[in-house]
């Protein structure tokens, strides 16, 4: 697996995916997409990165534990429920805020909160999982 | 067509039971899987199997404008997928594990937590 | 933006229009708050030794929050909050009633107890594997199960209750742990999936989810739809779930490999979410069919309670003694189901809350036992009174309220269910729970007589002092079936209210729909 080509190829390969994976989260309100399937892909990359460069390497560039991931997107995906309790509507509701960015307008809501919870949930959780058996599959 | 779901379901169960009747871990795992599988379609179907249409609402418009596909059993059957699928991911490392510190995948052999020549009880005080 | 464009829209006909009260903020609150302090204890990687202060006071907050939702709902009826403001029966509705709220109010008495006991039991290697941020997810998916009116959702919390068990279970990863947990795994899989297949039928027949829905359409329905089928394949599922006999072999097989405080909390809570939505969906959904179900229902509790004793009979290690006594329990809490009405559904109640609380405290005796005694088989223990006259002391009034003696816990529940029982002319149910109470004396007799009152050798016969993280959780549920068995009129008349509530579900319906039924 630790050939010339995929080990060059494999740092463009991963960033490719891991900005498809944002991408694919954003685009999830409305169309196909969303934090799971994101969180996936971003997993799919972590781990080619990790095939092509060691494990060692991976944990490096993500900095955090991923469980400590995880743990960060749970609590966004609970507080996320948890703003309905401000504005007086029951919990899970949706909020939107319409913030101007440059002159345009940027919808933001607690969906996507929630959603990147899930999403840095997926990704800290499957990549726990998948980094794990790639080191012991490496023995 | 609700028929042949059914008949499709009913195979997944058979093999389904037929693995896990197994004695050795890993087809039981097998089997668990070929369960939740069989289970996620029996939902299917048992939404009723309806047109092929997403039910989206238009721009510009209040409800559907033709009968669209059940979304409801889509999004249990995504939640049961996402569950199965952390399962099946716990369970097959666990088994590894078992069988690396067990040295067996035969269930009959794993007595660890329940010594097969047990002792009798005290019987006299 | 399409939202500026189009008409405004009738948006009552689809979202909940007024605010929620805060007192219905407290039915979400339980799994709020535990996901939040899991999700926070996760985070904090570095710092274990903030892990047992933070989650203390988190569970500590739980039974506050848990306590005043039961002192809500005992004052005001059942409380209902839909998430998203979604109308019922569309959006998930988390609705608490009497029964519910007990439930989830004893769970965490049970989780704070064991929260502490872990202060001596779990150390640092425990708490860097993730002791405390598991017991956090595990306490939110048992008061998701407790209070969600979705049973869907319940589905739901059952898996998440479940992975954080199989976290727990392998905690120290020895292979004793791992043999038990291969075999608790897979079978509550196996049970789980047993669940969500009667979910999805019960979907296929009756097109909603939510419980209230359930309770009104299924009279509606039962001309012309497989109730029958559907009941029995929840009753199979659920019983998987608590453990019943003929489909209880996983429980024997792994409680007794974790932890203790692990032990202790199953013992506590697991089997009796089993129970739990076993009395939901028997009693308030489906009361019909549980009349027809009774016989075999009865036939299977009589024969838990009765192998579930003999096998802890046979026992000698003694957390394995107490996983066969759990079984025993639960075949009581059947046969209540079975016979039912005010006292059978009362009685299956109140044993289950009792069972709650001593078999907790029993599985604290057993960790402190092997810690005095370096041993966990009666063979080897001996002289334990003589090293701590206070922990036999209350290690005695656990055992006299787990036989169903006066003047503790345990009696009360019984008296109950064998009136129950006998009142409709079932005598040998009745018969079955007396001689199952009977050798539940002789086997907690001979531990007693064998672990705590024969003479130790004289080298370990001096008398040590025990830690108050270790002997506090002890005495205070000690404390607490002892109050029960004196004065159990208060919990009495909540667990009447609650058994009426079940039988009679129109408050918990309207709570769900206001307005009198969905459209």
């Amino acid at each position: 697996m630790k050939s010339v080509i995929f080990r060059t190829l494999a740092p463009v390969l991963t960033s490719l995916m891991m900005l498809f994976s944002i991408f694919v989260l954003l685009r999830g309100h409305n169309e196909p997409g969303g934090g799971f399937i994101g969180g996936l892909i971003a997993v799919s990359a972590l781990a080619i990165y990790g095939m092509a460069h060691g494990v060692e390497t991976v944990r490096r560039a993500i900095f955090f534990h991923p469980m400590a991931i995880a743990g960060a997107g749970l609590l966004a995906a609970t507080s996320a429920g948890l703003i309905a309790i401000f504005a007086g509507v029951p919990f899970m509701t949706g909020l939107w805020i319409y913030p101007a960015v440059f002159g345009r307008e940027v919808p933001l809501s607690t969906v996507l909160l929630f959603d990147t919870g899930v999403y840095l949930v997926v990704v800290g959780a499957i990549s726990s999982i998948a980094l794990s058996l790639e080191e012991r599959g490496g023995e | 067509m609700e028929a042949w779901f059914a008949l499709l379901v009913g195979i997944f169960f058979t093999v389904a039971v037929y693995l896990m009747l197994s004695k050795f871990i890993i087809r039981v795992l097998l089997g668990v899987a070929v369960l939740g599988n069989a289970v996620n379609l029996l939902i299917f179907t048992g939404g009723r199997l309806t047109r092929e249409v997403p039910p989206i609402i238009p721009e510009g418009a209040e409800s559907l404008a033709a009968p669209a596909a059940n979304a409801l059993p889509q999004a249990l059957i995504l939640t049961a997928i996402v569950i199965s699928f952390s399962f099946f991911a716990f369970l097959l490392v666990l088994s590894w594990r078992a069988y690396s510190d067990l040295a067996t995948d035969n269930t009959d052999e794993m007595r660890v937590a329940e010594p097969a020549d047990e002792p009798l009880p005290p019987l006299g005080y | 933006m399409a939202a500026t464009i189009s008409p405004p829209v009738d948006l009552s006909a689809a979202l909940v229009a007024a605010p929620p009260t805060l007192a219905e903020w407290l039915v979400i609150l339980p799994v709020a708050w535990c996901l939040a302090i899991g999700a926070l204890l996760v985070m904090l990687r570095r710092p274990i030794g903030l892990h047992p202060a933070i989650a203390i006071a988190g569970l500590a907050g739980l039974v506050l929050i848990d306590g005043l939702l039961l002192k809500e709902i005992a004052e005001n009826g059942p409380l209902t909050m839909v998430m998203g403001r979604w109308l019922p029966p569309f959006g998930i509705a988390f609705t608490a009633d009497l029964t519910g709220a007990l439930f989830a109010f004893a769970a965490a008495l049970v989780a704070l107890v064991a929260g502490v006991f872990s202060l001596a039991d779990i150390n640092d290697s425990g708490r860097r594997y993730g002791f405390y941020p598991l017991l956090m997810l595990l306490m939110a998916g048992v008061s998701g199960a407790f209070l969600t009116g979705d049973i869907f959702n319940l589905y739901v919390w059952f898996e998440v209750l479940l992975i954080s068990s199989f976290g727990l279970l392998v905690l120290g990863s020895e292979p004793e742990q791992i043999d038990g947990t291969v075999k608790y795994g897979f079978l509550n899989l196996i049970a789980t999936t047993l669940f969500l297949i009667a979910t999805g039928y019960l979907y296929a027949v009756f097109g909603t989810l939510n419980m209230a829905d359930i309770a009104t359409k299924a009279e509606a329905l039962r001309d012309r739809a497989p109730l029958m089928t559907l009941t029995g394949l929840f009753m199979l599922a659920f019983a998987m779930k608590a453990a019943a006999f003929p489909v209880n072999f996983w429980l024997p097989a792994s409680y007794h490999t974790p932890r203790v405080a692990v032990s202790a909390l199953f013992a506590g809570l697991l089997t009796k979410v089993g129970i739990y939505a076993l009395v939901r969906v028997m009693v308030m959904h489906f009361p019909v069919e549980r009349e027809e179900l009774s016989f075999i229902l009865a036939v299977a509790g009589a024969l838990t309670m009765i192998v579930g004793v003999l096998g802890a009979l046979a026992q000698t290690d003694f957390r394995r003694i107490l996983g066969y006594l759990i079984v025993s329990g639960i075949g009581s809490m059947l046969a209540g189901i079975a016979v039912g009405g005010p006292g059978g559904i009362g009685g299956a109640i109140f044993y289950a809350l009792h069972s709650m609380l001593v078999m907790t405290g029993l599985y604290f005796a057993s960790g402190i036992a092997m810690r005095l005694g370096a041993s966990s088989s009666i063979a080897a223990l001996a002289g334990l009174y003589r090293r701590h006259v206070g922990f036999a002391a209350l290690t005695l009034m656990l055992c006299f309220a787990v036989s169903g003696l006066p003047p503790f816990s345990g009696f009360w529940p019984k008296v109950m269910l064998v009136k129950a029982a006998l009142d409709i002319g079932a005598w040998w149910l009745a018969a079955a729970l007396l001689l199952a109470g009977f050798l539940t004396t002789i086997v907690t007799g001979r531990l007693f007589l064998l672990a705590f009152w024969r003479e130790a050798p004289p080298a370990d016969g001096e008398a040590v002092s025990l830690s108050p993280a270790a002997f506090g959780p002890l005495a205070v549920l000690a404390g607490l079936t002892l109050l029960i068995g004196l004065y159990p009129e208060p919990l009495l008349a909540i667990i009447q209210d609650a058994a009426a509530g079940l039988a009679e579900p129109s408050a918990y319906v309207n709570s769900v729909f206001p307005e009198g039924g969905p459209q």
